[in-house]
């Protein structure tokens, strides 16, 4: 049998076997095995995306998360500057209130002292009055037991009725 | 072909091996060395060898499955003769009748010389040829493909087992193994060389031809029994995996690649009068598949060869400069067939991969895409 010229009874096999191992192949194993790899791989793409959408959705709840935190930390200094400024307010308030109080009482006091003092001073008056009475009345009394003092005592007063 | 091209052809091919031999012969010393046990199997009748015979006779075709020769005796699984004459209608018979074609068995016999040498023939009575009869024997090559079918079946069907079994799941045991591969042929030959959207028709042939030539190829290298018949050194073989590739390629045709063929894009006095380009075009389409036809056999074939060549190497010291020169050679042998094995393992990687990828290639040109 030489090299370079083809046999054909090898041709003819070979036509059969290939053909029909072709055909076998193709049917229970090509076809199964190629299906099987692009399951696999459309799996494994449709698994690496979803971890992809699910790393997504999770940049998305942290951004989310933390524009909550912001938004709260924000409210939370705005309720604290209401606060400090109500406390402010108050205490502010409070120190008016208590300043007129105090200006009031002070102005009651010196009403009230004033008033005192003038009661205080009516009755002085009065006592000394009462007093200068009871004084003149004694001199009087002693001095008219005696007709000389009685004379002096006129010259007196008219000494002072003439310096007036 | 002719009887006498193919004569030439064989001179051809032995001529530059006798070349390698004196090449070698002369420029490495007569090494004295440790024995090799693998000049001792073959070495029974060192007087009447004859290198040209033995090693053309390693790489052909037979009709039976040759072993071993201890002696007188002749090892070798006999393979059956299918037979058609018109005379004595179909014959089917076990090659061990023909005695290792010694001898004549119901009208036929082996032919051992003359035009149709290595044919069976039919004779008459007075042992005169009297025909050719049609000849189907399950040759060695044919066995050969039938083992390697057998491997085949037996890796992909199990493969196939395994991937339906474990869908969406990692590949396990030989699918592991075989799955790259598999992928390799899709991802980096049939897409790029065929396109995206047309590549999945041409896979499941790709695929076929892909792992048949590599298994072949392997398989071609182990040289034990049941392996190791030159199959894809075959040109019948290769032929015919050329002739799947040329039909296929047809078949799948548009009318924009049999327009590139008869009225290409060329200065017009390349087609008339004389349509010089229509024919290097249409010659174009028979030298394709008739290359991949050509570079498998020949490469397989020159790898058996040259391995067949270095193990003769010892046989022709042996005789012609005594034992001890053999048994010097034998090492250098020894060393260069397994340096020579190693790289058909290689070439038949690679010999699997070019035919597939030219193939894809092929298929992809025969639906270009106007342009």
């Amino acid at each position: 049998m030489g090299f370079v010229t083809p046999d054909y009874g090898t041709i003819f096999w070979m036509l059969i076997i290939f053909g029909i191992v072709m055909f076998i192949l193709k049917k229970f194993a090509w076809v199964p095995i190629l299906n099987a790899l692009k399951d696999r791989e459309k799996s494994i793409a449709d698994a690496l995306n979803s971890a992809e959408k699910a790393r997504k959705d999770v940049a998305g709840l942290k951004a989310a998360n933390d524009q909550i935190i912001t938004e709260a930390r924000r409210e939370k200094d705005i309720i604290l500057k209401e606060a400090r400024d109500i406390k402010d307010k108050i205490i502010a308030d409070a120190k008016n209130q208590a300043n007129v109080e105090a200006q009031k009482s002070i102005e009651y006091a010196k009403q009230q002292i004033d008033a005192e003092k003038t009661a205080a001073i009516n009755d002085i008056k009065k006592q000394v009055a009462e007093l200068s009475v009871l004084i003149a009345e004694k001199v009087i009394r002693k001095q008219l037991d005696n007709p000389k003092d009685q004379e002096v005592l006129v010259e007196d007063m008219l000494k002072d009725l003439k310096l007036k | 072909m002719t009887a006498e091209y193919n004569e030439k052809k064989m001179n051809q091919i032995i001529r530059p091996l006798f070349i390698i031999i004196l090449v070698i012969f002369l420029g490495t010393g007569f090494v004295r060395a440790a024995e090799e046990s693998e000049s001792t199997t073959e070495t029974s009748q060192p007087e009447g060898f004859n290198p040209g015979k033995f090693v053309i006779e390693h790489v052909s075709d037979a009709f039976e499955w040759h072993i071993a020769t201890f002696g007188e005796t002749e090892i070798s699984i006999p393979l059956p003769i299918i037979l058609y004459s018109s005379d004595k209608g179909w014959n089917f018979f076990m090659s061990s009748r023909f005695h290792h074609g010694k001898e004549t068995f119901n009208g036929f016999r082996i032919e051992h010389k003359g035009k149709n040498e290595g044919k069976i023939v039919e004779v008459n009575e007075q042992g005169e040829v009297i025909g050719l009869p049609v000849d189907l024997s399950i040759t060695k090559t044919v066995a050969g493909i039938f083992v390697s079918v057998i491997v085949l079946l037996f890796i992909f069907l199990n493969i196939a087992k395994t991937a339906k079994r474990r869908v969406n799941k990692a590949p396990a045991g030989m699918q592991s193994l075989f799955e790259p591969v598999i992928l390799f042929v899709r991802d980096d030959v049939a897409k790029p060389a065929i396109g995206e959207k047309k590549y999945e028709r041409f896979m499941p042939f790709l695929l076929t031809l892909f792992f048949f030539i590599l298994i072949n190829n392997l398989l071609g290298l182990i040289p034990i029994f049941p392996f190791g018949s030159n199959v894809t050194g075959n040109i019948a073989v290769t032929m015919v995996l050329a002739l799947f590739t040329f039909l296929i390629t047809t078949f799948s045709t548009n009318k924009h690649y049999w327009k590139e063929i008869y009225n290409p894009d060329v200065p017009w006095w390349l087609k008339f009068p004389i349509p010089l380009m229509p024919i290097v075009e249409l010659t174009g389409v028979i030298t394709k598949p008739f290359v991949l036809m050509v570079r498998l056999f020949a490469n397989m074939l020159a790898g058996h060869l040259i391995v067949t060549v270095f193990v003769s190497l010892i046989f022709i010291f042996n005789v012609k400069m005594g034992v001890e020169a053999g048994l010097g050679v034998s090492v250098l042998s020894v060393a260069f067939s397994v340096f020579i094995l190693l790289l058909d393992v290689l070439v038949s990687f690679i010999q699997a991969y070019v035919f597939t990828l030219l193939s894809a290639l092929y298929f992809g040109m025969a639906s270009p895409e106007h342009h």
